[in-house]
């Protein structure tokens, strides 16, 4: 961390606040791309618009956010796009939302992956948060609905979160808007490599099928240059995911990795 | 390609070495994960009081017993405040944009010497249909909106949902269809687009066809105008407003009962097949933000609709005023058509205005009544008061209701009106909406005509048998 060399300032939320632009859905040209995951109703739509000034619609229900919205923002000079991934309880299974979520973290290629937690809910939103870090290093654990976490007497040591997951942590309660800048922050820092994610993996795993998901990788690596996440494909083959399968026969996986982000985009849409 | 195809069979020989249970370990590996670090985290003081209260609430709310009970009580609830308190406001809103701005416009523009018929496509056509539309919606709407959308807010709709849940499986429907149905009381191709919750293609249709029966934004208007037009009149003034609400509630209720029966019997004939289960979380109750509800509710919902709204009503108004004006042979074009459609709208107690303000009003369900009120006075001669083809004001309740009952309505076409208005075609934007979710013509015009017949056969016995019984 470089926090020496900055001045107090930089902890102030009035400084911070003040170096966000919300951009709407004016994006048409961005530094870093950021995906909003999470589990149904843990506040992802409110996080969205409170980053992007956009007033999407939310409610308190699960599965509001069918599609992807998309916004942007402007913090400290760099221009983030981000996109509202609807809410998922895992990305293991093969319904169409969790697909939507899945393949754009796999393939969208985003610089930061956001995990909005219900922190009153923290062990159930850990199972997604586990499964994230499985297919992509560079995120921030957003710990949201705080006020309702004080409110149940629930709490949470966000500082041992950080170090036992190995990605930033920041207890916000974005109906309030606290924590929003701590927020920026971390997701900036992320961004630049500034803050350097050391995920947890999940280990005890069995030995066996440790030793065939590397087999798999080994193979696919042999036979395809440019696979973004290899492991992952293993362990999706290993599952017989069809579509997986059918994505690998006619190219549009390794095919996928090629294209510019905004083609990506496309792709998870039209999916 | 051989290669992924030896990658592929090489995967299934390793996922038969490995056993069946591999992916269960693997989940469990990861659920051992995540309670051994929220175990390290997470501290609960004392006792967790809004968990235990949810809890009570639900015990309630989702009860056999008490659920459905209770939903009909908020619901009616909800409909009351906003007929009882929508008067007022619209009064005060035709009065002013009718009555007081309309006649300083029109001498303003033949003042300057526009000619006559640019005066009256745009003061009496658009410029009236406008207003029209904002002074018979807005006030409803504005209390409407944030009602429904602090009950959504507070965490009640999936309450709903769960309710309905074991009668939409009865039927052979997704327990979510109670999610979409909830969705399309605000706006029908919005419960077409969240369908996508289903992942079933059967189900999904099922839900996106029958989504049309919710009775969306810009119908609840219609149905809460007429209903405390001539429903509310049956019963003494202060029993007046409950009864309008009930009888609003009641239509709701039908159109809910119709989803399910078409759900039923899609599910038995054209899209036979499983339920599938799935799994509902009912989210925590939340405290809702009353005035940030208000005011997002406002800007999101209200204004955005009646923005709709107003710039579907400008056109029609533009269009209306051309056919009542446009003569052919000394009659104007809209008797052409007005008596095109009358046997038929006679047969089914409407009459052939009112079929033609429905076709009108194809793009925007919300300007039906409006339309209907202007050829009404546009065809209901000087007895009505207005001269040449131009609207006159009405600036309460009881001159809307002359001037209906001038233009022929009984109770009967009340009651069928707000039939109709609950089964008939989907807005436009909703037809694009399925066409595009489905992407199949065939599926989209089912979804277009089935109501449509549905709404003239029912209109057609109700009509019948009231005519019988009423002699």
């Amino acid at each position: 961390m470089t926090t020496q060399t900055e001045s107090n300032c930089v902890n102030c939320p009035v400084h911070n606040a003040a170096h966000l632009k919300k951009l709407g859905v004016n994006m048409s040209d961005y530094d870093y791309l950021v995906a909003l995951a999470g589990n149904p109703n843990t506040g992802k739509s409110t996080v969205f618009n409170s980053l992007t000034g956009l007033k999407q619609h939310t409610g308190n229900w699960p599965g509001k956010t069918v599609t992807r919205a998309e916004g942007g923002f402007e913090y400290d000079n760099s221009k983030f796009k981000i996109i509202d991934l609807p809410g998922t309880y895992s990305l293991l299974s093969t319904s169409k939302d969790e697909e939507v979520a899945r393949n754009f973290i796999l393939f969208g290629q985003p610089d930061v992956t956001v995990i909005v937690v219900d922190a009153t809910r923290l062990e159930r939103n850990l199972n997604l948060t586990l499964q994230v870090l499985e297919i992509t290093d560079n995120a921030v654990l957003c710990l949201n609905l705080m006020d309702e976490a004080e409110r149940n007497n629930v709490e949470v040591d966000a500082r041992t979160l950080s170090k036992m997951l190995g990605i930033p942590v920041v207890p916000t309660s974005a109906r309030t808007k606290e924590g929003i800048d701590n927020l920026l922050r971390s997701i900036k820092e992320v961004a630049t490599g500034e803050y350097v994610c050391k995920p947890r993996k999940v280990k005890k795993m069995n030995r066996k099928y440790q030793r065939a998901v590397d087999t798999l990788v080994e193979d696919l690596n042999k036979n395809f240059t440019n696979l973004k996440n290899p492991r992952w494909i293993a362990m999706r083959l290993l599952e017989g995911d069809q579509s997986i399968i059918n994505a690998l026969e006619d190219g549009s996986l390794t095919a996928e990795t090629e294209k510019t982000i905004s083609e990506n985009n496309k792709f998870v849409e039209n999916r | 390609m051989n290669n992924v195809k030896e990658i592929v069979n090489k995967a299934n020989v390793l996922r038969w070495e490995l056993g069946e249970n591999f992916h269960d370990s693997l989940i469990e590996a990861i659920y051992k994960e995540a309670e051994t670090i929220s175990k390290e985290t997470v501290k609960f003081k004392g006792e967790n009081y809004s968990f235990s209260l949810d809890r009570t609430i639900d015990k309630y709310v989702t009860s056999r017993l008490y659920g459905f009970p209770i939903m009909l009580i908020l619901l009616a609830l909800v409909f009351w405040i906003t007929i009882i308190g929508a008067n007022y406001p619209s009064q005060f809103l035709s009065t002013l944009l009718l009555d007081k701005l309309h006649p300083v416009l029109k001498d303003f523009a033949l003042g300057v010497g526009a000619p006559f018929w640019l005066v009256g496509l745009l003061i009496d056509g658009g410029y009236l249909a406008t207003v029209w539309v904002i002074a018979v919606m807005l006030p409803p709407m504005a209390i409407f909106f944030p009602l429904y959308t602090l009950l959504e807010d507070f965490g009640y709709l999936p309450r709903v949902a769960f309710n309905m849940d074991r009668l939409f499986k009865k039927v052979g429907a997704h327990g979510k269809q109670a999610l979409t149905m909830s969705m399309g009381f605000g706006c029908n191709a919005a419960g077409v687009v969240a369908a996508r919750v289903i992942d079933s293609p059967r189900e999904r249709l099922i839900a996106i066809i029958t989504n049309n029966f919710s009775l969306c934004n810009g119908r609840w208007p219609t149905q809460i105008l007429i209903a405390s037009i001539f429903v509310g009149a049956l019963v003494p003034a202060q029993l007046a407003g409950i009864v309008s609400a009930l009888a609003v509630v009641s239509v709701a209720l039908l159109g809910v009962f119709l989803s399910l029966a078409v759900s039923w019997g899609l599910s038995r004939t054209v899209l036979q097949g499983e339920v599938s289960s799935f799994s509902l979380e009912l989210p925590p109750y939340r405290p809702p933000r009353i005035l940030q509800t208000i005011y997002t509710s406002l800007i999101d919902r209200t204004l955005i609709v009646l923005w709709r709204a107003v710039i579907f009503a400008f056109p029609a108004g533009l269009v209306i005023w051309s056919v009542a004006n446009i003569t052919i042979g000394g009659e104007p074009l809209a008797s052409y058509i007005i008596n095109f459609f009358d046997p038929v709208g006679i047969l089914i107690g409407l009459n052939g205005i009112i079929l033609l303000g429905f076709v009108i009003a194809i793009p925007a369900n919300e300007i039906v009544i409006p339309t209907i009120l202007m050829l009404t006075v546009l065809f209901t001669g000087s007895a009505a008061g207005h001269e040449n083809g131009v609207l006159f004001e009405l600036d309460s309740l009881k001159d809307t209701e002359q001037l209906l009952r001038l233009g022929g309505w009984t109770l009967l076409t009340a009651v069928n009106v707000m039939l109709f208005s609950l089964i008939h075609n989907p807005c436009s934007t909703t037809i694009y909406t399925i066409y595009k979710e489905t992407g199949s013509l065939k599926w989209t015009l089912l979804s277009t005509f089935l109501p449509v017949g549905m709404g003239l056969m029912l209109t057609f016995f109700v009509a019948q048998i009231w005519r019988i019984f009423s002699g």
